[in-house]
């Protein structure tokens, strides 16, 4: 056995206070940098985006696959914004300001970019559950109606088979669709890929932009892109780890919880008489804030607010989906 | 005071980090995000454990160790640091006491004997030791697997004596961190759920702290301090405890040696459990009080392992005549006399601020503005301190210096025989918690149920396969288990969990040797032999 403890003197008192309260070292300033966005003069720090500047204007710029926590990827083309010299279009989420730039949000061009790619995406992804990309369609006009009538949903794990190098001929009158059954394959999350429009963004956070377990990737090439565990095997077989991070980014309402995609198709789900609780997870002693929504009394969903320190946004599998015990069950 | 002495953003702008006897990956997942900035900003990341965890196999060098060597490796690192004048002298002279001390008991942990002692070669050891005291911001991390053995203080000393020796402590992304296993243990402790302490770490036997409290509360304070759990357990055993109060533990099944844990409580004359749900120890108690759930049926406060307090909310009612926890206490002290007025978090909140100077500073404005706030604060205008003990590297010293701790090896109180020739580790997995009252109830892809986790070599020579159950006996009792077989464990090493105690009861395994100053079992570190089925019905 140990030896009896002494326990030194300071054990007994709190140290004193330090003279200067602790802080991290300073960072070094950024010079600024002074450009005009719509005939407006705006300066931000350097490496700022145009995104950024646009912000600082207060200038409502649409975005998709932008997430605040991540490093961009520029898939969605949304967010495109004309840069005077320059021979294309740009996207403000990753371009970065520089000096003397002039930049146009509003213009035809940009407009009638814009509207295509919400166009494309509305006649070919499930939009029902991205009200905000539905505002968005409305707001520049898209019509996706006019690519054709849609086409046929893909059966069961047909669009997962599709190889690279294959290039399918356009039907006249016949808008492609990724249109394909739920994949409903544990208790926790479902993965309707209809729904989505290939942000990249569940890849992200399910790799070194968050969670760093690499389950899921982008398969196949052009139309035939999709997200996929490795070899698309059902996840139960795959690395995820249900911390469910990729929901907490995903736009579109591809991916879902259980609880709320079975509450949809019992026509049960309704977020106006949900009520939205921030507390601390019961868990381990990290800390993590977690979002609770709550209908009649019951969990249906945990979120996190992207922009905690701790968290990020992200949360484990206990945190997000262990709240079972706590359910009313009088 | 107690507690990580950085933030969890920290790490991820240092530049070493010894993550030591964690497996944060599966048990602080979130932290671990963090963690994983470091490593790809460039941090070099030493994992020891005698396990291949999912956390090592993110490490630049895992140091295998013998379970229960922590302070031969720590001390062997220390040995080598002073050898090679990578200690940081400067800071020794400043801010310590009891170098020499320390340097004398050391000294017999040469790079070979550690490597005799716990099986992890000189060179990794060299290079861990070089790695830590050269970098210019490094921190450790710790979890269970340094605190849950019979010496969890010693090895606990052990590596705040490495951060002394380097001076990696007071400073921005540099320091000693253990991460705390749930969600409030850091701010039990800070309210003073210490058979020692006030609330903000004010020691009970400092009169002046005593009369303060006595003055607020009204009432006589007894002057020694109390028992801590390991000392309850003695207490009841021998009848000098014959009632208890339970707040939110299942000792029963929670407690190492659980027929030991079974006869105690069976000594109480009276027994309250104030729980969620009907646990086992709750079935032992003569009266039981339902709980709302702390974290979303409940208001008030927690504190993290970053010592940040924040906010928890009610965002369900909770069932039937459960009340919250805060609530029943009132009730219970006016039952027995005294009428604390209405209950409300806030109330009890503000009157902490008023005698702890440490949480002066945090009011429930503050908390509910934004993420919180870390302690010390001491007034409202203070923004709390990112990390603790800037002090000491104040000229001339701000306060008194900080002690070295002699601290010597002591192997795990069960020594591995020829009856009992595996070491069975205990520890947790991602996605089930404790004796899991709590996530029994959710439905997990990743569970699995208990197993005895065997390395392929020991499960191969006791012909035993993948999925076959097989007997396990430790001195203090048998069970059954299904065999896994993982690459993660060496030879000689054997894991569990005690996740699923109604179907497989691993505290039945477990020994009861506890740190008389921590009151922590060795759950880390019993002896057990496993058999096939089969041969011991023919025995």
């Amino acid at each position: 056995m140990a030896e009896p403890f002494r326990e030194p003197p300071m054990w007994f008192h709190a140290p004193p206070r330090p003279t200067r309260v602790p802080m991290p070292p300073a960072e070094a300033s950024r010079p600024a940098v002074d450009l005009v966005v719509d005939g407006k003069a705006v300066s931000v720090p350097a490496g700022a985006t145009l995104l950024d500047a646009c912000a600082k204007l207060g200038l409502d710029i649409p975005t998709i696959c932008q997430h605040p926590n991540m490093t961009p990827v520029n898939v969605c083309r949304v967010c495109v914004v004309e840069l005077e010299g320059a021979r294309t279009l740009v996207p403000s989420c990753s371009r970065v300001a520089e000096s003397g730039m002039k930049v146009s949000t509003n213009s035809d061009r940009v407009r009638a970019s814009r509207r295509m790619v919400l166009e494309l995406l509305a006649s070919s992804v499930d939009l029902s559950t991205a009200p905000d990309i539905q505002r968005r369609c409305a707001e520049y006009g898209a019509r996706p109606e006019r690519h054709g009538s849609p086409e046929p949903a893909s059966p069961e794990g047909e669009r997962d088979q599709r190889v690279p190098g294959h290039h399918h001929l356009p039907e006249p009158g016949i808008a492609r669709r990724v249109a394909q059954p739920v994949k409903i394959d544990n208790d926790l999350y479902v993965r309707d890929y209809s729904k989505c429009v290939l942000c990249y963004k569940c890849v992200q956070a399910c790799g070194d932009e968050a969670q760093n377990t690499f389950a899921i990737s982008v398969a196949g090439r052009g139309f035939d892109a999709r997200i996929s565990t490795e070899n698309a095997v059902p996840l139960t077989d795959s690395a995820c780890v249900y911390c469910g991070n990729c929901i907490g980014v995903c736009p579109t309402g591809a991916l879902m919880f259980k609880s709320e995609h079975d509450m949809r198709q019992a026509g049960t789900w309704d977020e106006s008489a949900q009520k939205q609780t921030d507390t601390i997870c019961g868990y381990c002693g990290v800390g993590c804030t977690l979002t609770l929504h709550v209908q009649d009394n019951t969990i249906v969903k945990v979120t996190s607010p992207a922009d905690r320190e701790i968290t990020h946004g992200n949360l484990c599998i206990k945190g997000r989906f262990g709240y079972q015990s706590v359910q009313n069950k009088a | 005071m107690g507690g990580g002495t950085n933030s969890y953003r920290e790490i991820e702008e240092t530049d070493v980090i010894l993550l030591w006897g964690s497996n944060a990956r599966e048990t602080h997942p979130i932290f671990f995000h963090h963690l994983l900035k470091g490593v790809h900003n460039g941090a070099r990341l030493f994992a020891v454990d005698p396990r291949r965890t999912s956390s090592v196999k993110w490490a630049d060098t895992w140091v295998g160790l013998d379970v229960g060597t922590d302070i031969v490796v720590a001390n062997a690192m220390g040995r080598e640091i002073i050898a090679r004048g990578w200690h940081d002298k400067r800071f020794i002279e400043h801010a310590t006491s009891g170098f020499e001390d320390y340097r004398d008991a050391v000294e017999p942990f040469t790079l070979a004997e550690a490597q005799r002692l716990s099986g992890v070669p000189a060179a990794v050891i060299h290079d861990m030791a070089k790695a830590y005291a050269t970098a210019k911001r490094a921190m450790i991390c710790w979890t269970l697997g340094i605190t849950e053995h019979h010496n969890g203080v010693d090895n606990v000393s052990s590596l705040i004596n490495l951060a002394l020796l380097t001076g990696h402590v007071g400073k921005y992304a540099s320091g000693l961190n253990p991460l705390r296993g749930q969600n409030n243990v850091q701010g039990g402790g800070d309210m003073g759920a210490l058979p020692d302490r006030f609330p903000g770490f004010q020691h009970v036997e400092v009169e002046a702290h005593r009369l303060k409290f006595e003055k607020a509360w009204n009432a006589p304070i007894p002057a020694k301090r109390g028992l801590n759990l390991t000392a309850m357990l003695e207490a009841m055993d021998h009848g000098e405890l014959k009632a208890l109060l339970v707040l939110g533990e299942n000792p029963l099944q929670s407690e190492a040696d659980r027929k030991h844990a079974e006869k105690v409580l069976g000594k109480l004359d009276f027994l309250v459990v104030q729980d969620l749900v009907l646990t086992p120890t709750a079935e032992m108690a003569h009266v039981v009080f339902p709980a709302a759930a702390g974290w979303c049926e409940s208001e008030g406060t927690v504190t993290n392992s970053e010592r940040r307090v924040q906010r928890v909310r009610r965002a369900l009612q909770p069932p039937g005549e459960a009340r919250d926890d805060g609530q029943i206490l009132h009730d219970l002290a006016k039952a027995m006399g005294h009428d604390w007025g209405p209950f409300s978090a806030k109330a009890v909140w503000d009157e902490l601020r008023s005698l702890s100077p440490v949480h002066q500073g945090m009011s429930y404005e503050r908390l509910e503005a934004g993420g919180g706030l870390q302690w010390p604060c001491y007034d409202e205008a203070h923004p709390g301190e990112m990390f603790l003990h800037s002090r000491l590297w104040e000229v001339p010293l701000n306060g008194p210096r900080v002690a070295f701790q002699v601290v010597r090896h002591s192997p795990p109180v069960e020594p591995l025989t020829p009856e009992f020739p595996i070491r069975l580790t205990t520890g947790r997995r991602l996605d089930d918690y404790n004796t899991g009252v709590q996530t029994e109830g959710f439905a997990s892809p990743l569970r699995r149920g208990e197993t005895i986790d065997l390395s392929p070599e020991d499960a191969g020579a006791l012909g035993l396969a993948d999925g076959e159950v097989a007997r396990v006996i430790s001195p203090r009792g048998e069970i059954r288990a299904p065999v896994r077989l993982t690459r993660s464990l060496r030879p000689g090493l054997a894991f569990m969990t005690f996740h699923f105690q109604d179907s497989v009861n691993t505290n039945i395994l477990t020994i009861d040797a506890t740190d008389p100053r921590s009151g922590t079992a060795e759950f880390k570190a019993c002896s057990i032999r496993v058999e096939k089925l089969n041969t011991a019905m023919l025995a």
